[in-house]
């Protein structure tokens, strides 16, 4: 495998990967995975657990060599941040040492330490161990550890998996707060809706393929085959109807009648997508 | 180098807090101090416990420590972060093999103080806990590098430690043992500290043998430490 920082070959890209593929023993998790990234982006790998999400991780970020193909990162792996499944924080130490030992390695002044704690609101439990904090603060933290030294692009393996929708929600501001400074951020995920609301670009990894890859939006306008409405009345009941020329009038008439409630086209979101396109499941 | 102090200071505060390797630390050399003034038999050679259980634990405490450190790191996943953030595979190893080489020499002072060495004979004790204590670690690291986690490294290291900490204590009961005991550098550094012991104003001498076995086990610790390596390397 080839792995370079070649700027001018990859097209404005700051991630190119090239029909990858991945092989343990007998088993091929990747079968030949082709993606590009652009600066500044959020992109999803979206699929259930056992995909090959990690493994991809790993590989665009040097723990893993690929058996074939081909892996540019237009980036050093000084600027790269990551928040890998398992989060490797020191349990005994507090969340301070932590970050600290990690602002040592990068050299970078230990006020930042206090700054990013602050970010991810941990700042009152800077001198708790960390096998004193719950899971969410783990992720936070290991979130903070991820971006103190601001890297230029970062690498989140399931971020929210397992947390609560507060939690959840905390970190997703983190994340786009990230974005919002101009980092691009590769994000793995079995949540559609964490997908939907965070990624430009996501690609749906089933079996070791890349099945679907767009906009969030795009991919699911693109399988709206039914292309019905969907209206509640006031009086509780629902109705299906063609989106076409003659709904025009049946909407018109609830509407004049003041018994439409709400309406919707039926478009299909990422996880009914990912159902048809590959029979099973996300979660 | 600022790495290599960044670990340090990590290993400081986090072994403070792990009981199990703090432990390792301590122990021997309490024990020694406590029976070489408790216990009182006639005829017993001078410095009798603290041979004992210095030679236990330059077998014992660096080998365990530094294997049971690294594992934990492995299993983690904190040496992985580690070495994706440039720590370099050499800096984790001087970092975390210089503080428990601190540490155990802090303990062999204590051995020493204890004792009844003084002037040169302090000096050869010390000089050779601290060969010791570079073996033994050197052994830990292999074993370390080896290991995929925690359980692993302990299946490994009991039996090495057994046989590095206990078989010079043994070879006073059994030829067979004692010859064994010969090729290991705890067993030459047992004999060397007995013989200080038994004859007083002995002027203790390095053999050109405790210096090859030394060299010897040694080493066989980096050799494996490398093979290690080179099929998994350091996370
Ligand atoms: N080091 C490895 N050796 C053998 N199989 C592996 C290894 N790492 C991952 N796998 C296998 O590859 C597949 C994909 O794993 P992973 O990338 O962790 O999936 P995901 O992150 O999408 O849940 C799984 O079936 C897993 O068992
Ligand atoms: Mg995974």
């Amino acid at each position: 495998m080839k792995k370079s920082n070649m700027r001018n070959e990859s097209n404005g890209n700051i991630v190119v990967l090239s029909n990858v593929v991945q092989r343990f023993g007998e088993k091929e998790v990747l079968k030949g995975i082709s993606l590009a990234v652009k600066p500044g982006e959020i992109v999803g790998l979206l699929g259930p657990s056992g995909a090959g999400k990690t493994t991809m991780i790993k590989i665009v970020t040097g723990q893993l060599e690929a058996t074939s193909g081909t892996v540019k990162v237009d980036s050093t792996s000084k600027e790269m941040g990551m928040m890998m499944d398992s989060h490797g924080l020191y349990e005994r130490l507090s969340c301070y040492d932590n970050l600290k030992l990690f602002a040592q390695i990068y050299n970078i002044p230990f006020r930042r330490i206090d700054e990013v704690l602050q970010k991810v609101g941990l700042s009152e439990a800077k001198k708790r161990p960390v096998d004193k904090l719950s899971k969410g603060m783990r992720g936070r933290l290991a979130l903070a550890r991820a971006v103190m030294h601001e890297p230029k692009i970062l690498f989140l393996d399931e971020p929210t998996s397992g947390l609560d929708p507060t939690t959840t929600n905390q970190i997703h501001e983190l994340i786009l707060e990230e974005q919002a400074k101009g980092i691009t951020i590769f994000l793995t995920t079995h949540n559609m809706a964490e997908a939907e609301k965070l990624c430009q670009h996501v690609a749906l990894l089933h079996e070791g393929n890349i099945v679907e890859y767009g906009e969030p939006k795009e991919i699911c306008r693109k399988y709206n085959h039914q292309k019905k409405l969907q209206i509640r009345l006031y009086d509780g009941k629902c109705i299906e109807i063609a989106n076409n020329k003659e709904a025009a009038e049946t909407v018109q008439s609830y509407l004049t009648q003041e018994l439409l409630e709400t309406i919707h086209s039926t478009e299909p979101n990422l996880e009914t997508v990912f159902m048809e396109l590959t029979g099973s499941k996300l979660e | 180098m600022r790495n290599i102090i960044a670990i340090f200071q990590k290993q400081v505060k986090e072994t403070f807090k792990n009981k199990t390797i703090f432990i390792q630390f301590i122990m021997f050399p309490i024990m020694a101090i406590i029976m070489e003034n408790a216990i009182e038999i006639a005829n017993m050679p001078e410095n009798y416990f603290v041979n004992l259980f210095a030679s236990m634990y330059i077998g014992m405490a660096p080998l365990t420590s530094m294997a049971s450190i690294m594992s934990e790191e492995k299993e983690k996943n904190t040496l992985r972060v580690l070495m994706m953030s440039q720590v370099k595979p050499m800096q984790y190893l001087i970092g975390t093999g210089s503080y428990i080489w601190a540490i155990c020499m802090v303990g062999a002072c204590v051995f020493g103080v204890t004792g009844t060495y003084e002037g040169k004979e302090l000096a050869v004790f010390i000089g050779i806990m601290a060969a010791g204590i570079l073996a033994s670690l050197l052994i830990g690291a292999a074993i370390g590098t080896w290991s995929r986690n925690q359980m692993s490294a302990t299946s490994l290291t009991i039996p090495i430690m057994f046989v590095f900490a206990f078989l010079p204590m043994l070879s006073g009961f059994n030829e067979a043992i004692a010859k064994v005991a010969r090729f290991i550098y705890s067993g030459q550094i047992y004999d060397l500290m007995n013989q200080m012991g038994y004859q007083s104003g002995y002027q203790p001498e390095i053999s050109l043998e405790m210096v090859a076995v030394i060299g010897a086990n040694m080493l066989v610790a980096i050799l494996f430490f490398a093979f290690s390596y080179r099929k998994s390397g350091l996370a």
